[in-house]
């Protein structure tokens, strides 16, 4: 019996160190923005609103927020459409070859958006003159997701029955419309997957963004993150842990509303 | 309302695999047809090609008076109604019924009242807000044969359409199927594996096995006169006897009993030739003494039909079934013979039907 008991406390115990390391950074970035003259440790917070004083009066703080946003949706909406598109003809048209073709594509695009890739892919912005330019940077980040959302979309269109689809062209409907009106309402809940994880991918990074544009009125928050600094040279935790949250904020609310709304699944398949 | 016509119609799969060998079919104008066979006889893919939902490899569809062999299935002005019934999940009764009206341009307000129209008289008006998850097997087969009628088309082509209805609603679904096609009036092509299902609602049908048509007529010619074993095999719900026999004159030894030659063989059959005799269990007379031209062996089964019974016979090394009308069953062991008639007993050589 209290081999057990001890047993038992040990285990919570550990349960709770582990935990730990993942609550204390939460809790550093939930307390810091309202505590006046923010450090390392957790504290209490006084409930100042100075630090996001101090955050809207910096000039790039909240446009890059805005930037982020652009690029994100930009992105989500780019990926969501080609990758609907081909994951739909992937699904249904037999090629030879095709699964090796998205396997190495999926591998190829884990290259592409990493750092592997990083000197060529400047070069390509600096030959087609998309350096300095938001699009050229949504275009080369939707490059780096496609595969991948193709890969898990293709998933979603192989396990909905071809009856609906073939229906619909007896009845005369065009590809498009097929797609429009039989296709996308049934992977749905797959689109807002693949929409919520591009945004989230888009709203992280900071290579791409950071190597292709200079103009820190382009910038966004990822990158501007990192210019937080005091006069000292010092990372400047007021701005930074103030930032940090407003920065996480909506990709929360984001996650929140899409899994109300549709709940996530990374699988395809209606109930019939 | 149009007539279907298929010449020398063939397909073959990427691989090799004949499934349909240049088929010849007429289908006039206005008849409840039906693709019979066993499953992989290639009647769904027939049934798919005179969709379009198949390109031909060879031969011709015509619908009406239009070649449609190159034509997309939208082009064909036909309907057809999928096994699973293919309803959107995500539109409830009206749109669904509406969908091939959307499709045409046709405006809301119109397509809905025409959707409406449609559900009342297949009893669905209660049902139009609800979504096919939401209804029952046969509720969703109205609906699909709601959608059906509602796009008016020339020809309609159902493939298994009572598959996947449990026993009950299914001789439910076929009275109701062939009330509807009846009083529609539009020519409709049906595909079944179920030979009772084929016998039960069609005008005509076709039996196919493996890529070709083994006899084509009304489910009467096709019960009491099939065209070969294979035909004679497949169709009944039990199965004919077929027995290998020689010819001696004008009578036949089967099973070392001699049977008169049947009526529809009469004067066409060689002396000493070898051939199958056919009779199926229902034209079978059960009696417990020998008479002319009797089938006479042992009882080893007696298996219960509901107003009748089906008797095995022993005959020789061969079985024989019989059919019993209830009250007449015989017990297992006794000594029984079986009297074929001689109007329905059928010759057979080297698979074919012997007749003039």
């Amino acid at each position: 019996m209290t081999r057990f008991v001890l047993g038992r406390i040990g285990f919570y115990t550990l349960i709770a160190v582990l935990l730990a390391f993942f609550t204390i950074p939460l809790l550093w970035l939930a307390a810091a923005p309202f505590t006046s003259d923010p450090t390392y440790e957790v504290r209490v917070p006084d409930f100042t609103l100075d630090n996001f004083r101090a955050i809207l009066e910096h000039p790039y703080a909240l446009p890059s927020l805005l930037n982020s946003l652009m690029l994100a949706v930009g992105t989500a909406l780019l990926v969501v459409v080609f990758a609907a598109l081909a994951a739909y003809a992937l699904s249904r048209v037999r090629l030879p070859g095709r699964d090796a073709l998205l396997y190495a594509l999926l591998l190829l695009s884990s290259i592409i958006t990493g750092t592997a890739a990083m000197v060529p892919l400047f070069q390509l912005a600096v030959e087609l003159n998309l350096i300095d330019s938001q699009f050229g940077v949504i275009l080369i980040l939707t490059g780096g997701l496609l595969p991948a959302a193709i890969f898990m979309l293709k998933d979603f269109m192989d396990s909905t029955p071809k009856s609906y689809e073939e229906s619909a062209r007896v009845f005369g409907a065009s590809p498009l419309q097929i797609v429009r009106h039989v296709v996308v309402p049934l992977v749905r809940p797959g689109l807002a997957t693949i929409a919520v994880w591009a945004v989230a991918n888009v709203w992280g990074n900071f290579l791409m963004p950071y190597l292709l544009l200079s103009d820190v009125e382009k910038q966004p928050a990822a990158v501007i993150m990192y210019t937080l600094y005091t006069e000292g040279g010092q990372a400047n935790l007021t701005l930074l842990s103030t930032f940090g949250l407003l920065y996480s904020v909506p990709v929360v609310l984001m996650y929140l509303f899409v899994s109300k709304k549709y709940g996530f699944r990374f699988h395809g398949g209606i109930k019939r | 309302m149009a007539a279907i016509e298929l010449r020398a119609l063939t397909k073959v799969y990427p691989g090799g695999v004949k499934a349909l060998d240049s088929l010849d079919l007429a289908i006039p104008d206005g008849e409840f047809f039906a693709l019979l066979g066993p499953s992989g006889c290639g009647k769904t893919t027939l049934l798919r090609t005179i969709a379009g939902l198949e390109t031909a490899t060879g031969g011709a569809v015509v619908i009406g008076d239009r070649d449609v062999t190159g034509v997309q299935p939208g082009g064909r002005d036909i309907a057809m109604v999928f096994q699973d019934y293919a309803l959107f999940p995500h539109m409830d009764v009206t749109d669904n019924i509406a969908y091939p009206l959307r499709i045409k341009k046709v405006g809301k307000a119109a397509r809905q009242r025409k959707a409406e129209e449609v559900g009342a008289r297949l009893g669905l008006d209660q049902l139009m807000d609800r979504r096919p998850g939401q209804l029952s097997g046969g509720q969703q087969q109205r609906v699909a044969l709601a959608r059906v009628m509602a796009t008016q088309a020339q020809a309609f082509l159902f493939d298994e359409p009572l598959s996947n209805l449990d026993a009950r609603l299914r001789l439910e679904a076929r009275t109701f199927l062939k009330k509807l096609q009846r009083e529609l009036g539009v020519t409709t092509v049906f595909v079944t594996h179920d030979q009772a299902e084929a016998l039960a609602m069609a005008d005509r049908m076709a039996v196919m096995e493996a890529g070709h048509i083994r006899q084509i007529g009304t489910p009467a010619e096709v019960f009491q006169r099939p065209a070969n074993t294979f035909v004679a095999g497949f169709i009944g719900s039990t199965p004919m006897n077929l027995l290998e026999g020689t010819v001696g004159g004008d009578t036949l030894e089967v099973a070392g009993c001699k049977v008169p030659v049947p009526a529809s063989a009469e004067g066409l059959l060689t002396d000493g030739e070898r051939i199958v005799y056919g009779v199926r269990p229902e034209y079978n007379t059960y009696s417990a003494e020998p008479a002319d031209g009797s089938l006479g062996g042992k009882v080893v089964i007696v298996e219960n039909l509901g107003a009748s019974h089906l008797v095995t016979l022993e005959v020789g090394d061969v079985l024989v079934q019989a059919v019993v009308p209830e009250g007449g069953e015989p017990s297992i062991g006794a000594d029984g013979f079986a009297t074929p008639r001689r109007d329905r007993a059928l010759v057979y050589r080297d698979g074919e039907l012997v007749s003039a």
